[in-house]
């Protein structure tokens, strides 16, 4: 499907937002992606949804390499090819009373669509995020416009509580959590978290639609697709050693 | 009219566009989005006699036009794809389809060649040599005329189909394979296999893939995997499934004038998933171009 542009900025440092026309269609789970060609480069890009509007859809990638770095040079009116929304996302109706909405980085923009599905459920979810420093800090004031205010951990205190978030968290009270950022920070979440958990899975990928098995991991129950099966695995699936 | 029938050694497919294995799994992904029955036929995902969880994340690394990937052959064992994958398979495609074997040993490739000569799902077996031989100190079988034929004469001798050599591109012999492949009765060749490469990530200092290296695919190995296709036709008079690249519809011209019968799309299934869609759609267009009424009439069409 070919999209429009409609607005492409920085909102942190090397972090850009987009914002991408949506075809009519039911908005369906959030944490899914968009699997986005690049002019000049081979493979697809796989963005998660950060927002899903009435008829846009954004996306909030970091510049970490040449082909994200291209993206930031489309403008406002280009046209883009993705394919999507693909993939298997959080579903808010497994979340408890008092879900946890836990991010790091750039992990950060799924649960912003996911926040909003829980709010429209009547369920309200408390939000604790990681950040390196307060320049990598994003999305706080849409959590904000949604009425969250989130619990804030930077490693080097410049925002927040200093430290890993996962320690930040533990003064919080939740039932479930629904997680996504980088992978040692799923880990701890794990190892410091009893309760239901959904977290959200990162690898590179190459077709994003389940045909070429480049994204396979081993799970307690066989083998799965992070493109297909995934990005979303509950943690009885995941057969970390943490 | 533009005539896209092509015969393999006597199976005769509805135009010679054929999505290559690994790229297309069992057809089914694709299938959610086109109709894939306006394709020939397709090759499903490389299967071996036991079930093979592949390599460790990550498998997948991009390059300059193209790809590498270090999958390792993860597919769930020939009885299992026998059992479940074919027997679906009539959901979202009523044709046949090429069964692409692997194995480690002559063993393994001919009792994995006697489960899917059984099926009529099956129009016939390409058997994918590049793998290494556990008994051979892990050299390919592909690597040399002698294994090659070996691998050729031990299945021919359990298949009624017909038998498609997959060879390598890592040897500096495509004609004495094809020629050793050919003698040993071989009834057909598919060519080439993904060419080993790797990346290296400036931050870690180490190679992106887990597996260190991975197969190269995609446009950067086209002119590579003509020129073989090409040494192939010329060393022997078999059909030739020509793949390495081919990412339209004058990439499937091109391929068939080096000597391929029909064409195995690869990667670019991978980049769009209508890929096989859009180059069969292009290529009465390009045939009609090029003043071509009968597209088998353009194989070997190159070759002086």
């Amino acid at each position: 499907m070919i999209l429009t542009i409609l607005e492409n900025g920085p909102i942190a440092k090397d972090v850009w937002r987009m914002r991408l026309t949506r075809p009519a269609g039911e908005k369906g789970l959030p944490g899914r992606f968009l699997h986005i060609r690049v002019p000049g480069k081979y493979l697809r890009r796989p963005i998660s949804i950060a927002w899903t509007g009435e008829d846009s859809w954004d996306i909030v990638y970091k510049t970490v390499g040449e082909g994200t770095r291209r993206m930031t040079a489309l403008p406002k009116g280009a046209r883009v090819d993705a394919l999507g929304p693909l993939g298997n996302g959080f579903d808010p109706a497994k979340a408890g009373g008092a879900p946890l909405l836990l991010g790091g980085g750039v992990g950060v923009p799924p649960l912003l669509d996911l926040c909003r599905a829980l709010l429209e459920k009547g369920v309200r979810p408390q939000a604790a995020f990681g950040f390196n420093t307060a320049a990598d800090a994003i999305l706080l004031a849409d959590f904000r416009a949604l009425g969250i205010e989130p619990l804030i951990a930077t490693m080097d205190g410049s925002l927040g509580i200093r430290g890993f978030v996962t320690d930040a968290a533990k003064a919080l009270s939740f039932d479930s959590f629904f997680a996504c950022g980088p992978e040692p920070m799923l880990r701890s979440a794990l190892r410091s978290f009893p309760q239901t958990g959904y977290l959200s899975l990162e690898t590179r990928m190459a077709c994003g639609i389940g045909a070429c098995l480049g994204c396979t991991i081993e799970t307690n129950e066989g083998p799965k697709r992070v493109c297909k099966d995934g990005p979303v695995f509950a943690r009885e699936e995941l057969r970390w050693s943490i | 009219m533009v005539d896209l029938t092509v015969s393999l050694s006597g199976w005769e497919i509805a135009n010679p566009v054929i999505p290559a294995s690994g790229t297309f799994g069992y057809g089914k992904e694709f299938s959610e989005y086109y109709d894939i029955n306006c394709l020939g036929t397709f090759s499903f995902k490389g299967t071996t006699l036991e079930p093979r969880l592949g390599n460790p994340q990550p498998r997948i690394a991009e390059t300059p036009c193209g790809m590498l990937n270090s999958v390792g052959l993860e597919n769930p064992g020939a009885r299992h794809v026998v059992e479940h994958e074919l027997k679906e398979m009539g959901r979202w495609f009523r044709g046949r389809v090429i069964a692409n074997i692997s194995g480690f040993s002559v063993d393994d490739y001919v009792r994995a060649a006697e489960l899917f000569d059984r099926e009529d799902k099956v129009g016939l077996l390409e058997i994918n040599i590049s793998c290494p031989n556990v008994h051979g100190g892990g050299l390919a079988f592909g690597g040399n005329p002698k294994t090659a034929a070996e691998v050729t004469r031990e299945v021919k001798a359990v298949a009624k189909k017909p038998v498609y050599m997959k060879l390598s591109p890592n040897t500096g012999d495509i004609p004495g394979i094809a020629r050793a492949c050919r003698d040993a009765g071989a009834d057909g060749l598919s060519l080439i296999n993904t060419i080993p490469g790797m990346r290296f990530d400036l931050r870690t200092r180490k190679p992106i893939l887990a597996n260190e290296t991975g197969g190269l695919s995609g446009p950067a190995v086209f002119p590579v995997a003509l020129r073989m296709v090409y040494e192939a036709a010329r060393a022997t008079e078999l059909p030739i499934i020509g793949m390495g690249g081919v990412s339209s519809a004058r990439d499937v011209v091109e391929m068939m004038l080096a000597g391929a019968t029909a064409v195995e799309i690869g990667a670019a299934n991978l980049v769009d998933p209508f890929a096989c869609r859009k180059i069969l759609s292009d290529l009465p267009i390009v045939l009609q171009e090029l003043g071509v009424t009968r597209i088998r009439d353009l194989t070997r069409g190159g070759i002086s």
